[in-house]
């Protein structure tokens, strides 16, 4: 493969033609070819930001409380249950799975959390075997999914009503289970000091930096062309303009009372930390390129030497083991468990997946864009409750939303050719 | 004459009563294209999954370079340099050609994907088959047509330096530019000390391109002659059965 064949007949007059690799150009080619992907279909989150946007400037014209310091902090910390279920969803989403299990798995798992530490376990060990639990979980869905080939629709969904029944079972006819744990409580409902917001916000910004200019570094080791580094530039500066906005905001004192409240909620750092590791595995490491490629084409994945059933298996016990900690948070804001925990978010949790721009087709999506959908979806809820219009306003709205984004997955797909040629 | 890349010797192999392959012969050079031909059902397909370990011979012999060799799953024959390229192509639409040609083979560097040199090694291969209708080697597969499809499924069997790449029907869904364009690659390909086989119903396509032509008839490898020394209507003939090789 090294050296050059001899031309051929068929094919007189070969000269060597340079391939690019998309790196080449200057800001305006990198930008122009942004646009050009746009325009066949690879949107990502582009439509989730700027509903965001539009709902930002909605509320905040109609609400005069929406803009509040007060506020802007209770949106990120309701919002941080449904964004961990979401990123922890997309694990199985990008496999074209589903699973409907993952609240009350968690729900199950935090149940056996609240009797461990009844029993006088320390709340690491008990958190410990809670992740377990929902391991073990995701383990037997995966095993069924992969193994014996039952839809994960299906097997999920009487795990979805198996797992509600243990939850009574382990805590008995109704009622509510007071968790008292000050370290989980204080996950949603304590702060970070000041400055340590800003140094959370510094590291975060740095090691982000860091991947950037490691990676080009390598690309130049081997001789490759890279970006434009205003590009790299541009995308810290964005990084930390928007994460220093909302250091900013949440270090502002909110309280209303005498007592000062002000800092980032520690639930925050958890989970950003929680999305960066999750993409680092997905785009850095074998086992996510190989999910990606078990979603795009299982068929082609298997003949290329991929365990794909070890894949889904693994897929289902991430999505349940983070899930378990969207329950975590749960807990801790609102300090009790119930039998009947986890039933109706899980389905708000594959909207807020939808809605970012992952593809329920498989393959296609990031964490991020999880993210951002979880945010679009709490910020409906938020903002329609402020201005006092019912629940029932706010499923239709949501509805709505998730309706809107199932389409445009559905016909950028088309156009970026996804169902054309499909062997 | 040089030690044949591949050589098959009486291979037998039936499902249940039906006796598919009744002692077949093959040979496959460096540095030479040899066509498989065969009306449907002449086990054409079945001499292949033999080959690429996914269904076994029943008997025979299979020598690789001379020496006996057993294939019995496909990672053998990945592992000795024998590399199929599905008429379904076997690739992620969702992936980029660098990321679809290193599937299940990827580079690592301190337990992480080594994207650089992936995406270097992959634009050599390319240029070492002197591809020119791709524009970038990061466009997803999605946005590639089944020409330039198909030149990253072969593309991917030169950057694992096989020694015996296997086509099946590499032109069948292709237009007449994208056909030309595939045919120049297969050529290529064995002009770079590769052993090309390829199964095809063309014959305009298998006269172009072939060195060799094999020709199986119900289970039976009833002539294997060089593309010189024949024509289109004999190898019909062989096809179809109203000929017999008189060479023989």
């Amino acid at each position: 493969m090294s050296s050059p064949t001899p031309p051929t007949e068929l094919m007189p007059n070969l000269e060597p033609q340079a391939i690019s690799s998309g790196h080449e150009g200057g800001l305006r080619d990198q930008v122009n070819a942004y646009f050009s992907r746009l325009k066949n279909g690879e949107m990502g989150a582009l439509p989730a930001v700027g509903a965001l946007l539009v709902l930002g400037v909605l509320f905040a014209s109609l609400s005069p409380f929406f803009l509040t310091e007060i506020n802007f902090a209770n949106l990120f910390v309701q919002a941080a249950q449904l964004t961990t279920l979401a990123v922890a969803l997309v694990f199985v989403i990008l496999l074209a799975e589903i699973d409907l299990s993952a609240g009350v798995t968690a729900g199950v798992a935090m149940d056996v959390f609240y009797l461990t530490t009844n029993a006088g376990i320390g709340w690491i060990p008990a958190l410990i075997i809670a992740l377990v639990v929902g391991a073990a979980i995701g383990y037997i869905l995966g095993f069924f999914v992969a193994k014996v080939g039952v839809p994960s629709f299906v097997i999920t969904l009487a795990f979805f009503l198996g797992l509600q029944g243990v939850a009574l079972i382990l805590l008995g006819d109704g009622g509510l289970f007071r968790v008292e744990v000050p370290e989980v409580k204080a996950i949603m409902n304590s702060n970070i000091p000041v400055a340590g917001g800003w140094i959370l916000l510094a590291v975060m910004v740095a090691v982000s930096a860091a991947l950037g200019l490691y990676d080009r570094a390598r690309r130049t080791r081997k001789g490759l062309v890279n970006r434009p580094i205003t590009l790299l530039i541009a995308k810290t500066g964005v990084l930390a303009i928007i994460g220093g906005v909302i250091v900013y905001i949440l270090n502002l004192n909110r309280s209303q009372g005498i007592n000062p409240i002000a800092g980032v909620p520690i639930v925050i750092p958890i989970v950003v930390a929680i999305i960066f590791i999750g993409t680092f595995v997905l785009d850095r490491t074998t086992f996510g390129r190989h999910l990606y490629a078990v979603g795009g084409n299982p068929e082609a994945a298997r003949r290329a030497g991929i365990k794909v059933n070890r894949i889904r298996i693994t897929a289902f016990i991430i999505t349940s083991t983070l899930a378990v900690i969207a329950g975590l948070f749960h807990v801790s804001r609102i300090g009790v468990v119930e039998a009947a925990a986890g039933r109706t978010i899980v389905l708000s949790g594959v909207a807020a997946a939808v809605v970012g721009g992952v593809s329920l087709f498989g393959g296609r999506g990031r964490l991020v864009h999880a993210a951002i959908g979880a945010m679009v979806i709490s910020i409906i809820d938020n903002g329609l409750g402020l201005l006092g219009l019912s629940a029932g306003i706010s499923f239709v709205v949501t509805g709505t939303v998730l309706a809107l984004a199932a389409t445009v997955d559905a016909v950028s797909r088309k156009r970026s050719g996804g169902s054309v040629m499909r062997s | 004459m040089t030690v044949p890349v591949i050589e098959l010797r009486d291979i037998k192999k039936s499902f249940g009563p039906v006796d598919v392959l009744k002692g077949v012969d093959l040979k496959a050079y460096a540095g030479k294209v040899t066509a498989l031909v065969g009306d449907n059902g002449a086990g054409k397909s079945t001499l292949i999954k033999g080959l690429s370990g996914v269904q076994p011979y029943d008997s025979g012999t299979v020598l690789f370079e001379g020496k006996e060799v057993h294939v019995h799953d496909p990672r053998q024959a990945g592992a000795l340099g024998i590399e199929v390229v599905y008429q379904d192509l076997a690739l992620c639409e969702n992936l980029d050609i660098v990321q679809n040609m290193f599937l299940g083979r990827e580079e690592t560097d301190q337990g992480t994907l080594d994207e650089s040199n992936m995406e270097l090694q992959a634009t050599k291969a390319l240029q070492s088959l002197s591809v020119r209708t791709v524009k970038s080697v990061r466009q997803k597969v999605s946005s590639l047509s089944g020409g330039q499809r198909q030149t990253v499924a072969i593309a991917r069997s030169v950057l694992r330096n096989a020694k015996l790449v296997i086509l099946d029907e590499p032109t069948a869904a292709l237009g007449v530019a994208q056909t030309e364009q595939v045919l120049n690659l297969v050529r290529r390909l064995a002009d770079s000390g590769v052993a090309v086989i390829i199964i095809s119903h063309n014959l305009v396509d298998v006269f172009k391109v072939c060195d060799d032509i094999a020709v199986l008839y119900l289970g039976r490898m009833v002539a294997q002659i060089e593309t010189k020394k024949t024509n289109q209507a004999d190898v019909v003939g062989y096809i179809t059965g109203t000929k017999t090789y008189g060479g023989k």
